[in-house]
């Protein structure tokens, strides 16, 4: 084996070795710890830069373990997995600093740690992930390495919204074992290649391939809480703030996103998807899901609630990008699982410093809280901004293309008048929040004062993540055509599925 | 390397009887005999995996009166997965037992039942096979009884009953074979069995002996009760490997010795009964109060699948894709093995530290045995086939099988059968989760977590992502 | 034509029925054991009748020997249920 064949399996085993290793730590080896996860995430970023530059120029980094006659498992870098392993990378990178301070002093901190670096190993397995197979494997890992994470607290309340996420993801991964292995007899071993391999099956195979599509979207669109499958992602938000940032801008409703693209695009090819007609029922289902999440975050005084319920909308930006015909809506849905990521990060490492600072988990008592926690409420609002798609934050470009490309594939009617309805809620329930927290008088005293104002307003290792991808959730809106960012990126990975 | 076969009994048959005359030495003896009947396993691995399948005659008698010991793929690998789950059940046995007078019954009992399935496995005709039938059921009751409370000697004692009742059904039918045929000889056998009133009374009367002993629904009653009373390094052995002994001689019967001789409708009436067996175990299984009724329940729907098997081998023509499902089907055998036996050690060690194995009550066990959880929650990722347990692969080839043959009931079965296991697992992981205000402080005891974990291991990681040799050693490859 | 092996044979067959159904039916453990028994000796029986090669030719020894070793199992068998049996009785007595 050379070093492009063993490059995706170290990108993997840098988060997955730390990970094992701090299970066997004691619960007082604080310092070992640390060291251990951040070692294993800088060395990822590292080897995750390598392969940004291997893979723009067209090197071919590829590792495979055979489990059973056929049955191989395929690392695989292309320019969509590497657009998804940076997004975790530089993340998991954030969340770590985050958690180690959100945590502090709290129980079981091996456990979680562990499970934690085992949850990001999995995404990254998922998005290197070279055939649906292997796919299906690092989903499956992802649902049983985050279901101790949603748990972590032990609550009744933290075991019975555990136990509801995984009825439904183990749920969906059934339908999604189904698709692949009835797609697998039909077609062989299913690789990702850009285009699609299912163009070619003679014509008597297409009413099957139909229903395995739907198998394959329904599995997918668990994770991707599309609607009606979304009812475990508010149950969720029981996890620790940490855990909830990761779980959705990161791994697991990315990974349903992810899937349904890899699916659609790599599997089937997106031309030979439009030709039987499967596009259309996948950009109605997104359009739903995107209006449903926005009206029901309105209602939402819980901020975890609400912003939960905005993910389950702008997730399914990603969905409906995909179901647009035509390279600029891939554009716009492929730059979104980034940019939502950046943004829906910061609001949730936000939302965890206002309840762990000032113990506010309501919208209605955010009043006056720009005023004690300004640095904190700035990075909230930059993502909040973003998120209803105020120019020049990274939500922004992601409308743009979205809605360019839909006038470009003619499906303009329906599509406008979702993003701007979208548009709409997402202001209607965001702008309030910004109104309270910048413009209201506080009340007499705060919910309970768990950290008192200092020389930062909360602990730096709370304070610093959300500034730092707030920033970057702007800069990539400002340096949107900068070489290497992720609208380049989506931009290439564009050129690529269509074989421009 | 001819002869590593006859090791394999004589190793733990000296075993028993050094722990019969030296009961003061016993433990150490059965570590001993434990390790090196291992090597032996794994030194006809090696045979087999280079020379192909191993012959030999006991004292150079030839076949007839003579015995002779056969290994094939299968059989070794059972073989292998036997040593390893006794050897480690038989490490923590070693700190199970506290009394000496409980020692002093367990080793021969238990090295002797450890013989009898390795005289079984190794067994290439029908009387030798009914023998060491007959000597595992007998090693296995007693073992079960030392229990020794009501609830268990009642439980031994049903056992018994049903195993003489199988063995006698079975000897009945090699009767009628020897009648028909004069061999007992399997390869003899496969050659010349043909389907018609011989051949049919025998099957079905052999058959419904060892359903029985496999405890296939509905013959599954006496399994629960005698798997859940018994000690539990002996319910992790009954569980993961006696009744595997009767379903690997169910498997020998119908796929090899009187493949002429099954219909369709006969394998399809196996395929239904398997149905029954996973929906109705999985679901006593959900329902069960305590852990090891669980784990017993969950035995009788893992054992469903296994017969899920054989509508689908039967209606896939010969070639890559029977030999996929066959090999799916002993990989699913093989990672049940090891999984049960370390959920059922994992049990034991959560009813000997809390004191109960009550579900409702486990809260805090994440954090008072930390280890042990673990250990339950590989085994239970095995049970439920995910990735990258050996499981999965196994049901891979079954949901394959399925749609392959167009057989989508079975698919249906095996869906709802995985789920429920979801479900019974993850009930038993949420309360071990589960908050307790004043948690016991947190405990690793490394010889008694030890074994649990590796087997639990063993099932969920090492059969599922290094298992590939193992498919090599059934000689399938496409 | 009714030989002496057909007749042993069909003897053979109805104990084993018989036994058959007094080992699902019968309530008490001791009916049970001894149902298996006869259950065994039918079984035996049949097993003789096989081994039969016609008048003034030795008997074929493999069913010989298979009834031997069978009627040694079922004996320790028997055994074993027995003892198990009796530790029951016992601690119902007890309790």
């Amino acid at each position: 084996m050379n070093w492009d064949a063993w490059l995706p399996v170290l990108v993997v085993a840098s988060s997955l070795l730390p990970g094992l290793v701090i299970f066997f730590l004691r619960e007082g080896n604080h310092r070992m710890r640390t060291l251990l996860n951040l070692a294993g995430a800088v060395l990822k970023l590292v080897l995750v830069s390598s392969m940004i530059w291997g893979v723009f120029h067209e090197h071919v980094y590829e590792s495979r373990w055979t489990l059973a006659p056929g049955l191989e498992l395929v690392l695989h870098a292309d320019t969509l997995s590497v657009l998804f392993v940076t997004l975790s990378t530089v993340l998991w990178l954030v969340t770590t600093i985050y958690a180690i301070g959100y945590l502090e002093n709290a129980p079981h901190r091996s456990r979680f740690f562990g499970f934690f670096s085992l949850c990001v190993s999995a995404t990254v397995g998922l998005a290197l992930a070279g055939n649906l197979f292997t796919f299906v494997i690092f989903y499956e890992l992802l649902t049983l390495a985050t279901y101790p994470l949603v748990a972590h607290r032990g609550t009744s309340e933290a075991v019975r919204g555990a136990r509801i996420y995984l009825a439904y993801t183990l749920g969906g991964g059934m339908l999604l074992l189904i698709g692949t292995v009835w797609l697998y007899v039909l077609a062989g071993p299913t690789a990702f290649v850009e285009g699609g391999i299912l163009g070619t099956l003679p014509a008597d195979y297409h009413p099957q391939l139909k229903m395995i599509f739907l198998l394959l979207i329904v599995g997918l669109g668990v994770k991707a809480a599309l609607v009606p499958l979304h009812g475990w992602l508010p149950q969720a938000m029981v996890a620790p703030a940490p855990v909830s940032a990761l779980l959705h801008a990161v791994a697991v409703v990315k990974a349903g996103a992810f899937g349904i693209v890899r699916v659609v695009y790599d599997v089937y090819g997106v031309n030979f998807a439009d030709q039987l007609g499967l596009l259309t029922g996948l950009g109605i289902a997104a359009a739903i899901t995107i209006v449903y999440g926005s009206v029901m975050a309105l209602f939402q005084d819980n901020l975890k609630k609400r912003l939960a319920y905005s993910t389950v909308s702008q997730v399914s930006y990603i969905a409906l990008g995909t179901a647009i015909l035509g390279p600029i809506g891939t554009i716009g849905g492929v730059v979104h699982l980034v940019h939502q990521g950046i943004m829906k990060i910061t609001l949730f490492f936000t939302a965890g410093n206002y309840a762990e600072t000032l113990g506010i988990h309501k919208v209605s008592e955010m009043n006056g809280v720009g005023r004690r926690m300004p640095a904190t409420t700035l990075a909230f609002s930059i993502a909040a901004l973003g998120m209803i798609g105020v120019p020049p934050v990274a939500g922004f470009v992601s409308k743009w293309y979205l809605g360019l490309g839909a006038m470009e594939a003619g499906m303009a009617v329906w599509v406008m008048p979702v993003l701007i309805a979208s548009s709409v809620l997402n202001a209607a329930y965001f702008l309030p929040v910004l109104y309270r927290a910048w413009f209201r008088e506080p009340g007499t005293a705060w919910p309970a004062e768990h950290i008192p104002a200092a020389r930062f307003e909360t602990n730096a290792a709370l304070l610093w993540p959300p500034v730092v991808t707030a920033m970057l959730a702007l800069a990539t809106g400002l340096f949107a055509a900068a070489p290497y960012s992720p609208l380049e990126w989506a931009t290439l990975i564009a050129h690529r599925e269509y074989g421009l | 390397m001819a002869d590593t076969p006859i090791w394999l009994v004589a190793l733990p048959l000296a075993g028993a009887l050094a722990a019969l005359l030296l009961p003061r030495l016993a433990t150490a003896a059965a570590i001993v005999t434990g390790l090196l009947t291992t090597v032996a396993a794994g030194v006809l691995l090696f045979g087999v995996a280079t020379q192909g399948a191993l012959h030999y005659e006991i004292g150079g008698w030839t076949a007839g009166l003579g015995i002779m010991l056969r290994a094939d793929g299968l059989s070794t690998l059972l073989l292998l997965m036997t040593a390893l789950v006794v050897l480690a059940a038989s490490i923590y046995a070693s700190t199970y037992f506290r009394k000496t007078y409980e020692r002093a019954r367990f080793w021969p009992l238990w090295l002797l039942l450890w013989t009898s399935l390795n005289a079984l496995l190794l067994s290439g005709d029908l009387f030798n096979i009914y023998v060491t039938l007959e000597l595992l059921g007998l090693s296995a009751v007693a073992l079960a009884s030392l229990g020794g409370k009501r609830a268990a000697v009642e439980a031994a004692l049903r056992y018994l009953l049903v195993g003489l009742l199988g063995s006698m059904l079975f000897l009945a039918g090699v009767g009628l074979i020897y009648a028909g045929y004069g061999t007992l000889d399997l390869t003899v056998l496969a050659r010349v069995l043909e389907p018609g009133p011989v051949a049919w009374p025998a099957l079905a009367l052999m058959s419904s002996g060892l359903l029985l002993k496999t405890a296939l629904f509905p013959l599954h009653f006496w399994l629960p009760p005698a798997h859940a009373s018994a000690p539990a390094p002996v319910s992790a052995v009954l569980s993961a490997l006696v009744v595997k002994a009767a379903f690997y001689l169910v498997l020998r019967l119908w796929l090899d010795v009187f493949a002429n001789v099954i219909t369709p409708a006969s394998a399809n009436l196996l395929g239904l009964l398997g149905a029954g067996a996973v929906l109705w175990g999985s679901w006593q299984a959900l329902r069960a109060e305590r852990l090891k009724l669980l784990a017993a329940y969950s035995t009788v729907a893992q054992l469903g699948y296994l017969f899920l098997f054989f509508p689908l081998l039967l209606a896939l023509p010969a070639g890559p894709d029977r030999d996929l499902a066959a090999g799916g089907l002993a990989m699913l055998a093989l990672t049940h093995g090891f999984a049960k036996a370390g959920l059922f050690l994992a049990i034991g060690i959560i009813q000997q530290r809390c004191g109960h194995d009550t579900i409702r009550e486990l809260d805090g066990t994440a954090q008072h045995l930390p280890a042990t959880t673990f250990a339950i929650a590989l085994a239970g990722v095995a049970l439920v086939g995910l990735p990258p347990s050996g499981a999965f692969l196994g049901k891979w080839q079954l949901l394959a099988g399925a749609v392959d043959t167009g057989q989508w009931w079975w698919l249906v079965v095996t869906v709802a059968g995985s789920l429920l296991a979801a479900a019974y697992i993850f009930r038993v992981l949420g309360h071990a989760f589960g908050h307790r205000p004043y948690p016991n402080q947190p405990v690793t005891v490394a010889r008694e977590e030890w074994p649990a974990l590796l087997l639990s291991a063993m099932a969920a990681l090492v059969l599922g992502l290094a298992g590939a040799p193992v498919w090599g050693l059934l000689e399938i490859s496409t | 034509m009714l030989t002496t092996q057909i007749l042993y044979a069909l003897a053979g067959c109805v104990l084993l029925a018989l036994g058959v159904r007094g080992a699902l039916l019968h309530a008490s453990v001791l009916l049970r054991i001894v149902a298996i028994n006869i259950m065994g000796a039918g079984v035996f029986l049949l097993l003789i009748a096989v081994a039969y090669r016609g008048p003034g030719l030795a008997a074929d020894p493999v069913p010989h020997a298979l009834v031997l070793t069978g009627i040694v199992v079922a004996v320790s068998a028997t055994a074993l249920a027995l003892a198990l049996a009796r530790r029951l009785q016992v601690e119902r007595d007890d309790g």
